[in-house]
């Protein structure tokens, strides 16, 4: 390459003298914008490293002097929209559970404040349809085990199932007819053949009829005599086509044998009233919530659009 | 022009020459004050046009509602969902250009062109300030003094008054245009119509009192489109050169062909009058708009020199051929009328029936149903199934309607809505839908535990307000399979 820099003719620019068979290239300087842009980018890079957290050290990186940290803005924003939140929590709080409905405002908030709640405490069991699964409910359903109005349904949740060091939880328990030696195999054989006639899934037998007389020595007092079940109790209707644990004979002569034991944490320790308040009107809005058998006086039922 | 120097170092960039059209009247000058008139009316007076359609929706004639996503048109209203009907009407603006320019050629530059309109404005105001062409050419030549500042800055002052009332009424399209109006004076309107305003009038004041043919020949693509679509047979502003060569200067005494001239005096009124300063006798470029200027600046000329009429004329490249064999061309009716502009024709108007087709069919309301499948189903203590939908109703009218949603083709099932109970279940459900708005509609419904586990079934929307329109939509039931 030969060192030939001259002046090009038809633009008026400098070469910078380097030649190619015979194309030359042009010394055609940065525009000056360009080059105080490069500059200010630079002033405003160091800036940046100063003002904030930047160059990384042995445990963290240097804090900045504006003391910045997305954590910090995380917990502003949040607290911001708590904030925000905070006099509606309060008086979805303050109202009853079963006047909530009568309040559309404050029931539309309850109701996607509860699906929220919902899909951070209950799906872990419930799943995230709140369909449930062998031995979790299916709370769409309109088969409830302790209730289904609104009031009881909080009461579940606050109280939990089967906490026994709890004062004021669900309490119940079946006895293991089985494993404790209450009722020999082959009568268990003929109960379990008795409640999948009455569940009608199969045609009576012999054995069914025989297991009838079990079941009223047995069973009646907290199935109930009718086998429909007795909610104070949590015992579940025996007639329907919902089975928490399986209909099936297998299944059946499983929960007869070793009883069955579903438990539930108590949620009014662990969530606030408001809360606790929310998960019950959505799960109420579920499909198969019910209203109470002794009527409160509240409006009647508003529902949204 | 063109010829590449050697020796001396050339700019690649080409200065602008000033253009300063003279006055003119004819008839396609007068045919262009009546286009212009026509398309600024129109586009001053649209938005403020009324039109009643009740109390629940706007009454502007001609709307373009973003905000709430609604396009009003007269008597139409468009949705969202509906915009094919938006891009139809583009297709016809996209067709009818083609129609326009294969018949008449570059009819749309020349006439109704918002940039011809405007710059045409921008130069009448200009006449109108510093005088005609030759006021201007000495105008702009004079030392800075005290005449000259003060018609520029009155021409400046006024060009900036259009563009002001030109982005001014572009916003008026975009909302209840009295009542911006009000609040655009009082200072109340959102900053996008302040901006948009701003825009807008800075990009009329540019491009109308600065750039105007510059427009045309750097930045438009249309004028490259339209190259693309002219053939011989496309009309054109033509210098008839066999009629006009060898020109020659001054005023025809004697015969013409005594002189061995032409009929073109070389007066050059038909480069003083283009108003994008190019000279017609160059031949077609695509510098010239049609807009046929200088045809009516030479007819003045050729008739006070005693010479037929449309040296320089409307004429199709094919015409021209047989005009300089000494042949008759053919009637403008015949040099319109051909395959291609037929074809064109044809098109046009079937996109435009198909779309009106569609309009007069088209139902003012809408079902669908979505399935909720989280759970997909759920099994009820009786054996029964249920299922969950959404079902969404589009009450596309100006006024609220009573509805009857109702199902089939799934046997003893019924339904209801999340405000009721199941002992209120139904095969039909009634609901008032608001004005123009959607409703969303949770319902459960119920069937029979035995049966296909996937089962097709049909949601049905009849309008209970006399009109009986419906709309039916599928949806599926599913159930646990046995």
């Amino acid at each position: 390459m030969a060192d030939k820099k001259r002046i090009d003719e038809p633009t008026g620019t400098e070469t910078v003298g380097h030649e190619w068979d015979g194309i030359e290239e042009l010394n055609t300087p940065l525009p000056r914008w360009w080059l105080w842009s490069l500059y200010a980018t630079i002033v405003w890079g160091i800036a940046y490293t100063i003002a904030y957290p930047a160059w990384p050290m042995i445990s963290e990186a240097t804090a900045g002097v504006l003391n910045w940290s997305s954590r910090d803005q995380l917990n502003k924003e949040m607290a911001e929209v708590g904030a925000r939140k905070a006099p509606i929590l309060r008086a979805i709080a303050n109202t009853p559970v079963e006047r909530l409905q009568g309040n559309p405002e404050l029931y539309q908030a309850a109701l996607e404040g509860g699906r929220a709640a919902f899909r951070v405490n209950c799906v872990q069991c419930h799943g995230s349809g709140a369909a449930g699964s062998k031995g979790y409910p299916n709370l769409n359903d309109d088969d409830w085990l302790w209730g289904g109005d609104v009031r009881a349904i909080h009461y579940s949740i606050e109280h939990g199932i089967r906490n026994p060091e709890h004062e004021a939880t669900r309490m119940s328990q079946m006895p293991a007819f089985g494993r404790d030696g209450l009722l020999q195999p082959s009568e268990i054989d003929e109960l379990t053949a008795y409640v999948r006639a009455i569940s009608r899934q199969v045609p009576a037998t012999a054995s069914a009829r025989r297991g009838a007389a079990l079941y009223q020595t047995n069973c009646a007092a907290c199935h109930g005599a009718d086998a429909k079940g007795t909610r104070a109790l949590g015992a579940p209707d025996l007639t329907d086509a919902i089975w928490l644990y399986g209909g099936d004979a297998a299944s059946i002569r499983k929960s007869i044998s070793d009883a069955r034991y579903g438990v539930m944490p108590r949620w009014g320790e662990k969530l606030d009233t408001a809360t606790v308040n929310m998960l019950a009107v959505y799960v109420h809005s579920l499909g198969g919530g019910e209203e109470e058998k002794v009527q409160t006086p509240h409006a009647p039922a508003a529902g949204g659009k | 022009m063109n010829e590449v120097s050697t020796n001396r170092p050339k700019s690649l960039y080409e200065k602008r020459q000033p253009v300063y059209p003279q006055k003119i009247d004819g008839p396609f000058r007068r045919l262009k004050w009546a286009i212009m008139a026509v398309t600024l009316t129109i586009y001053y007076v649209t938005p403020w046009l009324r039109w009643d359609r009740g109390p629940y929706a706007p009454n502007q004639a001609v709307l373009v509602d973003i905000a709430n996503r609604r396009f009003y048109f007269g008597p139409l209203e468009i949705w969202p969902h509906e915009f094919y009907y938006v891009a139809g009407l583009l297709i016809m603006a996209g067709i009818g250009l083609f129609l326009v320019t294969s018949a008449v050629g570059r009819a749309w530059c020349g006439y109704a062109c918002p940039q011809t309109v405007w710059t045409d404005v921008f130069q009448h105001i200009e006449r109108f300030i510093e005088g005609d062409r030759n006021a201007q050419i000495k105008l702009a030549s004079a030392p800075w003094g005290a005449e000259k500042l003060s018609k520029r800055g009155l021409k400046y002052a006024l060009f900036l008054l259009v563009s002001l009332a030109t982005g001014g009424a572009w916003i008026f399209y975009f909302a209840d245009a009295p009542t911006l109006f009000r609040q655009f004076l009082a200072g109340e309107a959102s900053p996008v119509a302040y901006s948009t305003v701003a825009i807008l009038t800075a990009t009329t004041f540019i491009f109308g009192g600065f750039m105007r043919e510059q427009v045309c020949i750097y930045m438009c693509p249309w004028p490259r489109i339209q190259t693309a679509m002219m053939d011989e047979k496309s009309l054109l502003v033509t210098y008839k050169d066999w009629r006009g060569e060898p020109r020659g200067k001054g005023r025809r005494t004697a015969n013409l062909s005594d002189l061995g001239l032409g009929d073109c005096i070389d007066c050059n009124q038909c480069v003083a009058v283009c108003p994008t300063g190019i000279d017609i006798r160059d031949g077609p470029q695509i510098g010239c708009i049609t807009c046929a200027l200088c045809i009516d600046a030479c007819d003045r000329v050729m008739a006070k020199i005693g010479r037929p009429r449309g040296l320089i004329d409307y004429a199709t490249l094919e015409d021209c051929a047989v005009e300089k064999g000494g042949g008759q061309a053919k009637p403008l009716f015949k040099a319109i009328m051909r395959p291609r502009t037929i074809a064109y024709a044809l098109i046009w108007s079937s996109v435009g029936l198909a779309m009106l087709f569609a309009l007069g069919n088209r139902t003012r309301l809408d079902i669908s149903a979505q399935q909720q499948r989280n759970p997909v189903y759920v099994q009820l203590s009786n054996g029964d199934v249920r299922n969950s939908y959404t079902v969404k109703l589009r009450n596309m009218q100006t006024r609220p309607r009573e509805m009857e949603v109702s199902l089939a083709g799934l046997p003893n099932a019924v339904m209801w809505r999340d405000t009721q109970t199941r002992e209120q279940a139904s095969q039909s459900l009634r609901v008032t839908v608001p004005p123009d708005a959607l409703a969303k509609l949770p319902i459960f419904v119920v069937a029979p535990g035995g049966g296909q586990a996937t089962h097709t079934f049909e949601l049905t929307v009849r309008s209970t307000d006399g009109e009986g329109e419906t709309d039916t939509t599928e949806a599926i039931f599913e159930r646990p399979k046995s």
